[in-house]
């Protein structure tokens, strides 16, 4: 699987480069990369409404990856899927196009302690220019959501839930069935961000019931600045614009202007044409290699590394519910996760430390941040063997 | 040879002893091992240079013509560069810091430590040794 990754074929610091920062953004294929190459040496033009070969080629190549999207997700059609930068725009867009519209003085959002800051400050300025109030469900010892004070939470007020379906920085699967089920049965509408799950767990937007989902190409093999917002279309149709400008327009003149139907509604301005067709080839990729099988690789690799990692002494890990992805927040007693972080770069090997964009969880948990490794469909039992000796070393140097 | 570039050329030589890159990692935390103890009453908010993962708390003194720096950082990598900075700027007067070019982290193979200030605000702390030197001038 390595050799379709040129990326990793690199050494950092004299070793092979090991790359567990995943969670963060994941590598690309050879057939990704190929394909960016390929847009830009044989098809790259504005779509719609040219009349030349090019420019019916990229808008064939670009509404391609719409219908790939669409199928990849389990969308009712392909326009429901809307190209935005990736999750944190939808969010953005979703707050302001549907918030501004239908969420007014003293109605309720709730998010929990899970969330990343994309799907937390969002909603506080929308709460800020509404007069919304935003609930949070906390979450219990090992990281999984407190489903009790979820459902006290809930009230005719609450106009929307939005939930990570996955947590980035502990791993947790939350059971977003019950909490679209119970959010529907108040009238709230749900978001699911799917940045964390889109990589690992097969979604299907119609089965989950969700109002909305987002998630972004670079985590799942795809590259950065893109990503896709799925929506209901009955929501859809009756939110406000987000951006003005071209494409998102049926007619304009200076009195009135009159907006154009989904799924360009919300896509003004040129988009990223070239990321959108190789957005369809990474879901390909993943397609290829079934996303049930990556799941199990990675699941695999978490066990197996959680427990060669158990064995270091004065580990401590964040997030250990039996529900979760691929990823391991962990701290090591005294040990301050940038010295270690700096420590395995030394060594050939990428983790992340901080407070992976979810400043209010670590202050739950009581900490400034952890160290976390997070895996892919390139990573192997021989690498978190090279891990455990790179984390034992960089221990004892900084014990 | 001035005086800074005796101490400058004393541990860029030190380093060059390091091939491998956690050997030179080990040096770094051992110079933070050198450091001259900042008493706890130190450690406030006031004195904080604020990077992003690590913390950095700086004090500066005058003697005479002469400016003295201490610091420490709560991490042991930080620490060490925060060592080596002061071994270079502490004890020399506030027109020698401001004129200095400031390379020595380039020079011992550091660079990448002042790029990722995110990381740990060494650069703050450079720009803020500079202000307290144009204070004391």
């Amino acid at each position: 699987m390595k050799q379709n990754f040129p990326i990793l074929s690199q050494k950092v610091n004299g070793k092979e480069l090991i790359y567990f920062d995943n969670a963060a953004t994941c590598q690309k294929p050879i057939s990704v990369v190929q394909k960016i190459d390929e847009y830009y040496q044989e098809t790259n033009s504005n779509i719609h409404r040219g009349a030349h070969f090019l420019a019916n080629k990229a808008t064939e190549e670009y509404e391609a990856a719409r219908e790939y999207t669409a199928k990849f997700l389990g969308a009712e059609k392909s326009s429901l899927i809307n190209f935005v930068r990736g999750t944190t725009e939808a969010i953005n867009l979703v707050a302001y196009a549907f918030g501004d519209k239908f969420i007014g003085k003293d109605d309720e959002i709730i998010i929990s302690e899970l969330e990343h800051h994309s799907n937390i400050v969002p909603w506080q300025m929308l709460c800020e220019r509404t007069g919304a109030k935003l609930r949070v469900i906390p979450i219990n010892d090992i990281g999984e959501l407190n489903y009790e004070v979820y459902a006290e939470l809930l009230s005719e007020k609450t106009k929307l839930v939005s939930i990570n379906y996955v947590s980035n920085a502990l791993g947790t699967i939350n059971d977003v069935e019950t909490i679209i089920e119970k959010a529907h049965a108040v009238g709230a509408k749900v978001f699911l961000d799917g940045a964390q799950a889109a990589p690992h767990l097969k979604v299907n937007v119609q089965e989950l019931d969700c109002d909305f989902f987002a998630f972004s190409a670079h985590k799942v093999y795809g590259p950065t600045g893109i990503g896709v917002l799925y929506g209901k279309e009955d929501v859809l149709n009756a939110m406000n614009p987000f951006h003005g400008g071209g494409e998102m327009i049926e007619t304009v003149t200076f009195e009135k202007t009159t907006y154009n139907k989904l799924p360009y509604k919300f896509e003004a301005g040129t988009p990223n044409i070239c990321g959108v067709i190789a957005m369809a080839e990474a879901l390909k990729f993943v397609d290829e290699i079934g996303i049930e099988n990556i799941a199990k690789h990675e699941n695999d690799l978490l066990e197996y590394a959680t427990e060669k990692m158990q064995t270091i002494e004065g580990m401590t890990f964040y997030g250990t519910s039996k529900n979760k992805s691929g990823v391991i927040s962990f701290l090591i007693d005294g040990i301050h996760p940038y010295d270690l972080g700096v420590l395995l770069d030394k060594q050939g090997i990428a983790i992340r430390t901080g407070h992976h964009c979810t400043q209010p969880l670590m202050n739950k948990l009581q900490i400034e941040g952890t160290c976390r490794a997070s895996f892919a469909i390139y990573n192997t039992k021989e690498e978190v063997d090279v891990f455990i000796k790179a984390l034992n070393r960089a221990v004892l140097m900084l014990k | 040879m001035s005086n800074f570039s005796a101490i400058e050329k004393e541990i860029i030589e030190d380093f060059e002893l390091f091939d491998d890159p956690m050997d030179k990692y080990e040096h770094i935390i051992d110079q933070g091992n050198e450091l001259e103890v900042l008493e706890e009453k130190y450690k406030i908010d006031e004195n904080l240079v604020k990077g992003c993962q690590s913390k950095v708390w700086l004090v500066a003194a005058k003697e005479g013509d002469i400016v003295f720096f201490k610091a420490d950082s709560n991490t042991v990598i930080t620490k060490g560069v925060v060592s080596i900075l002061i071994k270079v700027l502490s004890g020399k007067k506030p027109q020698e810091i401001i004129d200095y070019k400031l390379d020595i982290l380039e020079k011992i193979g550091l660079k990448e430590m002042l790029s990722s200030q995110r990381a740990n605000g060494l650069q703050s702390m450079i720009n803020l040794m500079k202000q307290y030197a144009h204070k004391f001038q």
